[in-house]
Parts: structure tokens; C-alpha cells; sequence
């Protein structure tokens, strides 16, 4: 950091007004494709390949067979039924970070059905029966921190993290209950009762759940009365309360909609794709989905598209280490990490743009002395949009140019 | 039962760092959630500096306490800080989300700890993780007051000479008053002449080293030298938010709280004689009271148990 000993910035920040509709879209996209490459190029550092070859990889990857795709998209549709659940919390301004265990109660709760019934309904029964258990339990996880956020402005963040780790034991403990010995035997289950009927191939049921709950909380949020005033809670609750709106109400029952919508997410998981109950089968992706919903700054169309790009990232790193022989489980994670953190980064410029002040200096402008070379006398840019590499290494610099610096001092450091 | 406590004590010292670092940074504004990534880092920078150390000697033989000591300390605060550096260049510098910058930081110390973890040779982790555990030569004549107050590792008493700092710090100092400033009302403290933005990143990056010492105790002090999951040291990044609510953004407070947090974290290691499905749900407590924590506290909510004020905001001096 400078240090403000002189008083005369170099430059100055301003909150840009509307700009073109592309240009948003734009930096975005140049701010993935330098996340991808920083990622490219750290795994090209640790496999010794070439990082356009990896590039090659990772869309063979996601795209190489039919099969790859359907897995692509599955994950794409996984993950965007999660962020569809937590984004009416969001837009509320909810800190929902629970969805995993919300997600994890659901699907304990299909299992328990399976265990305790399987014997005792039709296919079709047992099914409505583990969606109904997977709702309900989904339900409770989520309107408990919304109860008490409700009425007492508990903390949610931490509330429903901590519920995560809750509904983490509590699955160890069922699974403990019902074999003893910590084998985890649930599969002979599975192989008969308590599955989703194929239509075509194991894919497409769940595309079609993501594509319909899509549609439907695209229309929720944005044409019911009840969307209107989630957007209204999340952006003032004071105009709220003025307008009538009973905020209380609307915060637990976007919660308990949310939390359902996860429980469902958790019966799908059980029923139509692990056929299975672990602690772990969640995987994270309650945080993941959140990211994806914040990048898309809430908007269901573009939670797709942010989706489909994190199951690419995943799928294609995974494709990376196998094609290349080396099994690292966690390089998947870094790469799309990475990625967010340049994505994280550039909503900066999108919101703000850079301008330089013109030379009427009646003091010297800061001593930049960490700058390099051109830094020194940057011209006055008509638009701020692609400031010059100057002194202050945080305070701008395009997205592209500017993380790259730093992201690679961190990936360099380590390895 | 004198053990258990003495065990606890040592356990409360990885939440110790966590939540004095995150004090720290709260203090200053930010609400940094990406704590457990950044334990994660400590830890596995931990074991970086340990693997260059070991490789360097000729035999596992050769390892003498003190750069054993203190190279994996050194790396383990490099990675973190290089973490606050991130977090706080996102958050201070192009006003990110804190939130969402937090979760960010979490994945990837999680995942690039467990990535390292997949590739790094373990040899004299357990050596190096004896000098971490053992500071005193015996304690056995002491009995149990030895056992309690002088059985454990140097980061143990390293943990409470910090927070004990950085209470005092944040209390009696200048440099505490401006902080704190910064944290209440930065467009006050703007005005007064402080450098909002040298404080933030200041408190940032220092809170993330302690916090990144949290991760390197547990792996090395706690577990002596055997890698914890990643998931593992995340959950006491975790506890450790929750800890700085229940110590009122009190550094020295936070000491008995971790203890406390200590002690429910291995009361199933304690309970030998329990099944292993009560061991998961007493497994559950530390949860459970964390809950329980946040309820009380928001319920009897009083004037002295206030978050910063401006906490979670980013400030933008013209945005006033």
C-alpha cells in the first residue's frame, strides 16, 4: 500500500453509471478465461503438460463422449437445483450457507423411508413417501435458523453453517444405528427399492427437475407477489415493514421454501443418482451453489450458465489428471477456486471504473516507488475502462493483467 | 479427568489462534469467513516448510529442535498471510463481497491443502511433530499441576501470549483505538486521518497469520504430524467464527471460551466407554452449544455484546 503521506491520488474511483449491456459481460468473460488459464497453468506446473494441451483435456473432458456429456450435464443440473434453493434465501439477504446439510437431511430422510418401508409400499408410494420425508426434513433444517433470525436476528451465517456439521453427525449416528459394525450396508437396499424410474437414460430426470424448478423460481421471483417481497425484505427491511410487509412471515417462509427445495434435492440424489448414504455425498456443493448463484447475481438463467461452467471446470480438471496419469483428488477444487477468485475480482470493474486525474497537479502525486517502468506517467484514459499497470499493485488494472500477478506469486510460492 | 482437561487445553489453543486472528480482522471490519481456508493453508504450509527441512538433512537422524521449530512456523505464515493478502486485496481493494470472498478463500485452502497433502513425502512429520508437542522435558513431578499448566507445546502457551497481545493491543495502544475506529465507523476514522485502508489490510493479513498458526498446531501439536483431513481443520476454522461471537470480540475472553470449546471437542475421546453412535452424537455438541451460543447471545443481545459496527461492509470513502 502507498502510503498517504501525499494527498494527491493518482487516480480516482468512480461508480460507473449504466454502460453497454455487453460490456459487463465482457469483462466477465475475460475474467474467466484468465482464472481458466492461471488454473491451466498450475496444473500444467504439476503435470509437465503443456497448458493448451490440458485446455484440449479438459474439453475432451467434458465433451469427448456421449456419456461425458450426459455426466456434464448432470452435474450442471445437480448443482443449479442447489443454487435454485438457496437463491430466494439470498435475494433476501439470508446468509443460507446450511444448504449442504439441508440437502444431507433430505436425503437421510429418503433413506429412512427406504429402511423402514421398503418392504411395506409399491415403488411408486415408497417414492412420494421419500419425497415427502426428504421435503419435510429439508424443511426443518431450513426454518429453524429462519425462526430464530426471524425473531431474534440470530446470526444466520453461523446458525445454519453449524447445522451443516449437525446434520453431518446425525447421519453418522443413523448409519451407526442401522450397522453397527460401520460397514455401510445400504446398497442391498438400493439394488431393489426406492429408485427413480429411468426414462430413457439415468440423465435426463434430473435435467428435467432442474430445467422445470428453474423455470418455476424464475417466475416466482419475478412475477409473484411473494418474489416481489423477497427482493423487497433483501433490499430494505425498513421500506418493508412501511409498505406492510410482514417480515417475519416472508423470512421463514422463503426459508422453509428454500430448505424444501434442497430436501428435494437431497431425495433426488438418493433416489435418481448415488443410490446410496454417506456423510459426504453432498459434497460441498451448498457452498459452491452459492457462489454460483452470487456470480449470477441471482438470476436463474444465468445460475445455468454458471452451473454448466463449474461442472466444466470439475469434470474437465478430473479429465486432466486421468489423461494425464497423476491422481490428485483435489485439483478439481483449485482450479475452480481460482476461477472464482478472478470472477470475485472483476465485479470490480464492472461496478466501479478507474479514472486518472488530469495534470493540474498542485502537489506531487504519491511517490510510487514499487511502480515498474511505465507506471510513472499514465496518460489520461478517456475511459477508465483499462487503466495501465500502475503503481499501487492493488488498486487496479484490469482484471485479465491484474490477478494474474498474484495469483501466480501464490501458485508459484507453494509448489 | 486431569488429563482430559490438560487435553483440552492443548485442543483449545488451535481455537485460540483461530479466533484471536479472526477477532482481529473483525475488529478492523472484516468478517473474514474464509478462516478455515486459511488453516488449512497454515497447516499444509506447515508441512511444506517441514518436507524442505526434512529433504535438507541426510537423515530423518539429524532433525534439532529449533529449525524444526521454527521453519514450518515460518512457511505456515507465509501461506497464510499470502491468504489475508487475497482476501483483503479482494475485499479492501476491489470491495468484493466479504461473504463471498470468505467462502472462496475456504475452498481453495481446503482443496490446495488437501492437494499438497496428496504429494508431499511425510518423513520426519512425526520427529517434527514430537518437538512441537514436547516444550518441557518432564512433567511427572509435578503431578497434576504440572500436567495442567506445563505439559504442552510451545504454540500452546504461544496461542495465550498472543491473545493476551492482542487484547492489550486492541484495548490500551494507539494502534488499538484506530483499529477499532476503523471497525465502528471507517468514514469517522477516514476523517480523522487514518488510513482505512492500511488498517484493514494490516489486520487482515495479521489476523490471517495467527489464524493460520490455529491450522499448523493442529496438524503438528495435535496430531502429532499425521494429516487431519482437510475437512477437519475447516470445522475448527468454523468453530473458531463461532468462538469470536461467544468471546464479545474479546481476544483474553476468547482464551476461556476455547477452553470451553476444548473441552466439548474431546469429550468423546474422553468418554471411552461410550458406543460409537453415542461418540457421533456427543460428537454433535460443540455444534449444538454454538447454536445455543448464537441463540442466547442474539436474545439477551446487550449493548456490550456488539458486533463492529460496520461489520461486513466494505468502506468507499466516496460512497458516504
Amino acid at each position: 500500500m502507498t502510503k498517504n503521506n501525499s494527498r494527491e491520488p493518482l487516480f480516482h474511483i468512480t461508480k460507473r453509471g449504466a454502460t453497454v449491456w455487453w460490456k459487463p459481460l465482457v469483462i466477465r468473460a475475460i475474467a474467466i478465461v484468465a482464472g481458466l488459464f492461471v488454473g491451466l497453468f498450475f496444473a500444467a506446473a504439476y503435470t509437465k503438460v503443456n497448458p493448451f494441451k490440458l485446455l484440449g483435456y479438459m474439453f475432451n473432458g467434458a465433451f469427448g463422449t456421449e456419456k461425458r456429456i450426459w455426466n456434464l450435464l448432470q452435474d450442471t443440473a445437480l448443482l443449479l437445483l442447489v443454487s435454485i434453493a438457496i437463491v430466494p434465501a439470498f435475494k433476501m439477504k439470508f446468509w443460507n450457507i446450511g444448504a449442504d446439510g439441508q440437502t444431507l437431511v433430505g436425503c437421510l430422510a429418503s433413506a429412512v423411508a427406504i429402511y423402514y418401508l421398503y418392504d411395506k409400499l409399491p415403488t411408486w408410494a415408497l417414492l412420494l413417501v421419500m419425497m415427502l420425508f426428504s421435503l419435510t426434513a429439508g424443511m426443518i433444517w431450513g426454518v429453524i435458523p429462519a425462526i430464530f433470525k426471524a425473531k431474534w436476528n440470530t446470526n444466520e451465517t453461523l446458525f445454519t453453517l453449524m447445522m451443516n456439521y449437525v446434520a453431518i453427525q446425525l447421519v453418522s449416528f443413523v448409519l451407526l444405528k442401522w450397522f453397527p459394525s460401520g460397514q455401510n450396508d445400504f446398497a442391498k437396499f438400493f439394488s431393489r427399492y426406492g429408485n427413480m424410474p429411468k426414462i430413457g437414460n439415468p440423465y435426463i430426470l434430473i435435467l428435467i427437475f432442474a430445467v422445470v424448478l428453474t423455470v418455476t423460481m424464475h417466475f416466482y421471483l419475478s412475477k409473484t407477489k411473494h418474489g416481489f417481497e423477497v427482493s423487497l425484505v433483501g433490499e430494505s427491511i425498513n421500506t418493508s415493514k412501511y409498505v406492510g410487509v410482514n417480515v417475519k412471515k416472508v423470512i421463514i417462509r422463503t426459508m422453509l421454501l428454500s430448505g424444501a427445495i434442497c430436501g428435494f434435492v437431497g431425495f433426488v440424489l438418493v433416489s435418481a443418482k448415488d443410490h446410496a448414504i454417506t456423510t459426504t455425498m453432498v459434497g460441498g456443493r451448498g457452498f459452491t451453489a452459492i457462489i454460483v448463484a452470487w456470480l449470477a447475481k441471482f438470476n436463474p438463467a444465468y445460475m445455468a450458465l454458471a452451473s454448466l461452467m463449474v461442472a466444466f471446470l470439475s469434470r474437465g480438471t478430473s479429465q486432466i489428471l486421468s489423461q494425464t496419469g497423476i491422481t490428485n483428488s483435489a485439483l478439481p477444487n483449485i482450479v475452480t477456486a481460482l476461477v472464482f477468485f478472478f470472477i470475485i475480482g472483476c465485479e470490480f470493474f464492472i461496478t466501479y471504473s478507474i479514472k486518472f486525474r488530469k495534470k493540474n497537479k498542485d502537489s506531487a502525486p504519491a511517490p510510487a516507488n514499487e511502480a515498474s517502468g511505465p507506471a510513472e506517467e499514465p496518460p489520461i484514459r478517456a475511459e477508465g475502462e483499462t487503466p495501465s499497470l500502475a503503481e499501487a499493485p492493488a488498486e487496479e488494472r484490469t482484471p485479465a493483467e491484474e490477478a494474474l500477478p498474484t495469483e501466480i506469486t501464490e501458485g508459484g510460492e507453494e509448489k | 479427568m486431569i488429563s482430559f482437561i490438560a487435553q483440552s487445553i492443548r485442543m483449545s489453543a488451535a481455537f485460540l489462534f483461530g479466533s484471536t486472528g479472526e477477532i482481529i480482522t473483525e475488529k478492523a471490519g472484516h468478517l473474514n469467513l474464509g478462516i478455515p481456508g486459511v488453516m488449512c493453508m497454515g497447516a499444509i504450509g506447515g508441512a511444506i516448510g517441514a518436507r524442505l527441512y526434512v529433504s535438507s538433512l541426510a537423515d530423518i537422524s539429524q532433525i534439532s529442535a529449533f529449525p524444526a521449530f521454527v521453519i514450518p512456523l515460518l512457511f505456515c505464515l507465509v501461506l497464510a498471510s499470502l491468504m489475508g493478502v487475497l482476501y483483503s486485496f479482494l475485499t479492501v481493494s476491489l470491495r468484493a463481497n466479504q461473504n463471498i470472498t470468505g467462502l472462496a478463500i475456504s475452498t481453495f485452502g481446503a482443496g490446495f491443502a488437501t492437494f499438497v497433502n496428496n504429494i508431499i513425502p511425510k518423513e520426519g512429520f512425526k520427529e517434527i511433530g514430537y518437538i512441537y508437542f514436547k516444550l518441557f522435558p518432564s512433567t511427572e513431578k509435578l503431578g497434576a499441576f504440572g500436567e495442567l499448566f506445563f505439559s504442552y507445546g510451545a504454540m500452546v502457551y504461544l496461542a495465550i501470549i498472543i491473545a493476551i497481545g492482542a487484547s492489550l493491543i486492541l484495548k490500551k495502544t494507539r494502534v488499538g483505538l484506530h483499529l477499532r475506529a476503523v471497525g465502528e465507523s471507517p468514514a469517522t476514522a477516514d476523517a480523522t486521518g487514518i488510513n482505512i485502508t492500511e488498517y484493514r489490510y494490516t489486520a487482515t493479513i495479521v489476523g490471517s497469520a495467527i489464524a493460520g498458526m490455529g491450522g499448523l498446531f493442529y496438524f503438528f501439536d495435535m496430531n502429532g504430524g499425521s494429516w487431519p483431513y482437510s475437512d477437519a481443520i475447516s470445522a475448527l476454522g468454523w468453530l473458531s467464527i463461532a468462538i469470536v461471537i461467544f468471546s464479545i470480540w474479546k481476544p483474553d475472553l476468547s482464551i476461556f471460551s476455547s477452553i470451553i470449546f476444548g473441552l466439548l471437542y474431546r469429550l468423546q475421546y474422553f468418554m471411552a466407554s461410550a458406543t460409537l453412535s453415542q461418540k457421533t452424537l456427543i460428537g454433535m455438541l460443540p455444534y449444538v452449544i454454538t447454536i445455543l451460543v448464537l441463540i442466547v447471545t442474539s436474545i439477551v443481545g446487550s449493548k456490550k455484546a456488539q458486533p463492529p459496527a460496520s461489520l461486513g461492509l466494505n468502506y468507499f470513502r466516496e460512497e458516504r
